[in-house]
């Protein structure tokens, strides 16, 4: 539905709907801690920008019938990979439901614990490294977009808060007599 | 069969305990309309709702009776299934939040450990049923609302994130009752008392209440993204609305003032039903929101967004490693003594 449906935003709200499913599949694997952090960042914060840029942008909602059919092929072909993967993979293994605690929670250590706790005391002592170093990836992807969209143009006029609220000797207590007025 | 007939049994009663916390939360919700109101109205030395039944308590169902019997008019250039989705999202995903709220010592529909991310998921979510509204509605003020409410709600996201996550440090656990009992010995909004502030702020930015109204500013948007609604689906986002309000004060309640949990644990006191002091928390809270609507004049939009992004987040991403800090290294971080 993401991409057979014409209008963008529509598509973009099947994206979510996408999205929530998939945490729904995190939460049958005993994975609570995972399926809302998917739902927190990525439809609370990602898909919320995403849907902002396609509703403001000024589309044209009847897309040509036969521009679909140009690329029905290389779609179809690319279906029938992930297909042929998925029965491979579907031949080479049983799935076994009965131990799914065990398939969701593959370190035994960690089976006493909620998979909160587990995630934490995995990430911050044997992969500690691989997380600092996300992060910075983030950082300098944050800095490079920051410096690559800011500009100094002549003549910007800034809004300087302390200066707008203080009103030292820019405010004057006047006496009117009544009838007279006054000289601003 | 007989798995088929425990099932069936189980479904029953969840479906049960699901009009256990319906039904009381839409009396609370109606209460809270009036009182709302009520509270206004002392004010600003106005009599308030007064007229139908007494004190003027019939007033809020007698005007949902209205909407009820009014015609739903669905505006000619309307996306017509997204505009009649999104209130429905509205009110379906703040009335979900309720399921993991516990109100008294073991009296919650779903204990689950990540209780508080569940609740920050879903309020996030919230989003959605105004953009949708909003864009659906093919005009100029309900766009506009919906997409200051979505702008509002994301920035105020972060902070009441990180506000969160310091009073997770101090628990050690998302599971919202492990939450409360955590603060048997002293209410986490005493040791926390400027995270409590920046929460209550950002609950209000939040839920769209002034003094930060601005998606339904109503001299300048109308009545923002709900400008083409009338009739039932009006009603159901001022429902969404008001039971989002009553979470927000339920999950200060939870957070920061102790839950179900008696303020002194001596005997009047701590006979008395834990569901009794989470509700009478609820109303001091909710209490405080209508005061706030009442005295304080609306923000402009680009001071709303300079406290959220300017003032609160690096105030709460400092009390996060301040709290950390001190936690650490007083060693009075849950498990570290």
């Amino acid at each position: 539905m993401v991409i057979s449906t014409k209008n963008p935003v529509h598509s973009v709200l099947f994206l979510i709907l996408a999205f929530l499913n998939a945490a729904g599949i995190f939460v049958i694997l005993h994975a609570e801690f995972l399926a809302m952090i998917l739902i927190i960042v990525y439809v609370g914060a990602v898909a919320v920008l995403f849907l902002f840029v396609v509703m403001m942008l000024d589309f044209k909602t009847s897309l040509e019938k036969d521009n679909i059919l140009q690329y029905m092929p290389i779609g179809l072909l690319i279906g029938l990979v992930f297909i042929a993967e998925l029965v491979i993979v579907l031949i080479n293994t049983r799935l076994d439901l009965s131990n799914i605690q065990i398939l969701s929670n593959p370190l035994d250590n960690f089976s006493d614990q909620s998979n909160t706790e587990a995630i934490g005391s995995i990430l911050y002592t044997n992969y500690v490294l691989y997380f600092q170093l996300s992060g910075v990836i983030l950082l300098v992807a944050m800095v490079g977009s920051i410096v690559l969209t800011l500009r100094d143009r002549e003549g910007v006029k800034r809004q300087i808060v302390s200066e707008q609220v203080d009103r030292k000797g820019k405010i004057e207590l006047v006496d009117v007599k009544s009838g007279d007025g006054v000289d601003i | 069969m007989n798995v088929l007939q425990s099932n069936f049994f189980e479904l029953i009663t969840i479906i049960f305990y699901c009009i256990l916390i319906f039904v009381p939360l839409l009396v609370g919700v109606v209460l809270a309309l009036y009182a709302d109101r009520k509270i206004w109205a002392a004010v600003q030395k106005r009599r308030g709702p007064n007229v139908v039944g007494p004190f003027g308590l019939f007033q809020v169902p007698a005007d949902g009776l209205k909407f009820i019997f009014k015609e739903i008019i669905l505006p000619d250039s309307a996306d017509k299934t997204v505009f009649l989705i999104a209130p429905i999202i509205t009110l379906a995903l703040s009335i979900a939040a309720w399921a993991v709220i516990p109100v008294q010592a073991g009296v919650v529909l779903a204990n689950i450990n990540v209780g508080i991310l569940y609740i920050f998921a879903i309020s996030s979510l919230g989003v959605y049923g105004i953009l949708m509204a909003g864009w659906a509605s093919n005009s100029k003020y309900p766009f506009f609302g919906a997409l200051r409410s979505a702008a509002q709600m994301v920035s105020y996201e972060v902070s009441i994130g990180f506000v969160i996550v310091t009073v997770l440090m101090c628990v050690g656990s998302l599971n919202l009752s492990e939450i409360v009992l955590a603060q048997k010995n002293i209410w986490f909004f005493i040791p926390l008392f400027p995270m409590f502030i920046v929460f209550f702020i950002s609950a209000l930015a939040e839920t769209n209440r002034p003094p930060f109204d601005l998606p339904e500013a109503e001299s300048e948007l109308v009545a923002g993204y709900q400008t083409e609604y009338s009739g039932m689906p009006f009603v159901l986002f001022l429902f969404g609305e008001y039971i989002n309000i009553l979470l927000m004060c339920a999950m200060t309640t939870i957070l920061f003032l102790g839950g179900w949990l008696p303020p002194i644990d001596v005997y009047p006191l701590n006979a008395i039903p834990g569901f009794v002091w989470f509700i009478l928390k609820v109303t001091l809270v909710f209490y405080m929101f209508a005061m706030v609507k009442a005295f304080v004049p609306r923000y402009r939009y680009d001071q709303l967004m300079r406290l959220g992004w300017k003032v609160f987040l690096p105030l709460s991403l400092l009390a996060v490693v301040l709290t950390s800090s001190i936690l650490f290294f007083f060693k009075l971080a849950p498990g570290m003594s």
